[in-house]
């Protein structure tokens, strides 16, 4: 063999390492994962979390990748297998017992790094929303918010939100390399999958805390309208605190949250908690039932992404008949405990 | 204690909503815009502040020459000083990197901004800004103490409430609570005067790209008629809401 020879089989040998390797790149970016923060509490799911897991199959899909979850605490995780994860990340600290935005927001990057997420997904609860800001900013990543659909595109990667409280929607793109996405809770709903999730224990640092919580005010007893599937909302036409009672009994039969109008909160008749509307809580239910709420603009923004919307009202002229689906002229007084009665018989054929 | 409120100049909150030029713009027209409530609770728990501790108050907004009615209202209100940076807003992160700049120019302890403008409802900038000038962040607050460097304050979550102590420099994503609807102020004639005399300083924006792009906007899809159900027949609507509607 001549030394040539010898010379140009040693330069095929090169080339082809070099082509190996970098098919060996293009593999690592394709194996790139979706990352899904899916949150629990008292080491439970939230059902935002199981919603967030099926909206990061659907985008896994489109990418053709697969999902993976991170969790903090939570004591069970194979349901998400159910909803299209394909691998958990499970962390389990006790000094993250207690929610801390700096200190999640800081887990959930490590994770995303970890998997070399290009794309991160999380609800839209108050923790996540808190959250979400600060990991847009550890991960470089361009984020929207209040998204209700599936990606329309991937590349560009364009996501449909709300926008103007409910009274818009806004066709927006991500332009960074990682993305961030906020789905809007009960917007695109449970989608289950057969498959099995593996878990991983995973360890990520733990960084400083900043902000402490020395107490927690938290009824937990009752539904919270976030996480609520029908909210029973009353407003001015109760006459007074000491009518709401029958509202009380009405969510009961319900399983549903209560929640009321702007000038109920203002006079002091309920919690700024229940109070729901542009400047206060948003609702997003399957149900929302309006009583003696006449439906000002305001109002109707901030609840307008329930699916299903039911008013008593003794004035058929009330702004809301326009806004709902199914309403009742009446007194709310006789209404509301024939319809308490009407439903209890109904539970109990059920 | 140097305070900055940032304001979202937004449609007021009965405005019609439109869009133009192929629905990619909002419709200005006809529309009064007004102080996003969500900062209006910030600014007038900033006054408390600064009658109560002291404080100076400034207020800033980034976005066009159009936007300075609304900072003016702020001043009349009782802000001492406002800033405007001039540049359309673009997205959240790009709102958050200009807010950054004037942050760290001014050197401010306390940087009070709403939870969500009530036009494009990101809810991003309070947390962006807190994460680009490494300050603590507490978002959805409805109480808000401040006692040297030391904060109390109380958020929103799901359900309930809690309350947090943390230190300045602070970011908070406020909301109505940090003051109560009837502690708002209307300007009057005084502060309104006084107002064209306090500076506003307008700065040239930094450099920065937007990480999002709004392509479109849609409007919901007009409404069917509501389905009456007599007063006296509501076997009929739990009927409906069973089996047509299926909620429950």
């Amino acid at each position: 063999m001549s030394p040539n020879l010898i010379w140009d089989l040693f330069k095929v040998y090169e080339i082809i390492n070099e082509i190996s390797t970098f098919v060996e790149i293009k593999n690592k970016e394709y194996i790139m994962s979706v990352l899904v923060y899916t949150e629990s509490e008292q080491g439970k799911f939230k059902k935002v979390a199981l919603e967030v897991a099926s909206y990061a199959k659907a985008v896994a899909n489109q990418l053709g990748t697969t999902v993976t979850a991170v969790t903090i605490n939570t004591s069970d995780s194979s349901a998400l297998g159910n909803y299209g994860v394909d691998k958990v990340l499970n962390v389990t600290n006790p000094a993250l017992d207690a929610f801390n935005a700096n200190a999640y927001a800081d887990v959930i990057k490590q994770a995303a790094e970890k998997e070399g997420a290009k794309v991160v997904i999380v609800s839209s609860s108050a923790d996540s929303k808190y959250l979400a800001p600060l990991l847009a900013v550890g991960l470089h990543a361009g984020f929207a918010s209040n998204v209700i659909e599936a990606p329309s595109s991937t590349s560009p990667f364009t996501v449909k939100r709300t926008a103007f409280t409910n009274k818009a929607f806004n066709i927006t793109t991500i332009n960074t390399d990682v993305k961030l996405v906020a789905v809007s809770n009960n917007s695109f709903g449970l989608v289950e999958n057969t498959g099995s999730a593996s878990a991983e224990d995973f360890a990520p640092a733990i960084p400083d805390f900043a902000v402490n919580v020395q107490s927690v005010d938290k009824a937990s007893d009752k539904v919270s309208i976030a996480d609520a599937e029908i909210v029973v909302s009353a407003g001015r036409g109760l006459k007074g605190p000491e009518n709401w009672g029958m509202i009380e009994e009405l969510a009961d039969v319900l399983g549903a949250a209560t929640a009321c109008s702007k000038p109920v909160s203002d006079l002091g008749w309920r919690p700024h908690s229940e109070h729901v509307g542009q400047t206060g809580k948003p609702v997003a239910s399957n149900l929302y039932i309006a009583i003696g709420i006449s439906g000002a603009i305001q109002h109707l923004a901030g609840i307008n992404a329930s699916k299903v919307k039911v008013v008593i009202n003794t004035d058929p002229e009330a702004p809301f008949f326009k806004a709902a689906d199914y309403g009742v002229v009446g007194d709310a007084f006789e209404v509301v405990p024939a319809l308490i009665e009407k439903l209890k018989a109904f539970k109990a054929q059920q | 204690m140097k305070i900055l409120v940032c304001i979202s100049h937004v449609p007021d909150t009965t405005s019609k909503i439109n869009f133009t030029e192929g629905d990619t713009k909002f419709d200005t027209n006809g529309v009064q815009f007004v102080i996003n409530p969500n900062d209006e609770f910030g600014l007038t728990r900033a006054m408390w502040f600064k009658e109560k501790q002291g404080a100076t108050v400034t207020v800033v907004n980034v976005g066009g020459p159009e936007t300075e009615p609304t900072l003016r209202k702020a001043l009349a209100i009782g802000a001492d000083e406002a800033i405007r940076v001039n540049t359309e807003a673009t997205d959240g992160f790009a709102v958050a990197k200009q807010l950054t700049k004037v942050i760290q120019d001014g050197g401010y302890d306390l940087v009070i901004a709403g939870r969500e403008s009530i036009d494009y409802n990101g809810g991003m900038v309070p947390g962006m800004i807190a994460g680009l000038t490494n300050a603590n962040f507490v978002n959805n607050c409805i109480s808000l103490e401040i006692e040297g460097t030391n904060a109390t304050a109380t958020r929103e979550i799901d359900g309930g409430k809690e309350t947090v102590t943390t230190a300045l420099p602070l970011v908070i994503g406020g909301q109505k609570g940090l003051v109560e609807e009837s502690d708002l102020r209307i300007p009057n004639m005084r502060g309104i005067m006084m107002a064209r005399k306090k500076p506003l300083q307008v700065v040239e924006p930094v450099t920065t790209e937007s990480e999002t792009t709004s392509v479109s906007f849609e409007k919901p899809a007009p409404k069917g008629a509501v389905t009456l159900v007599a007063p006296d027949n509501l076997d009929e609507l739990v009927s409906l809401l069973h089996n047509e509607a299926k909620v429950i």
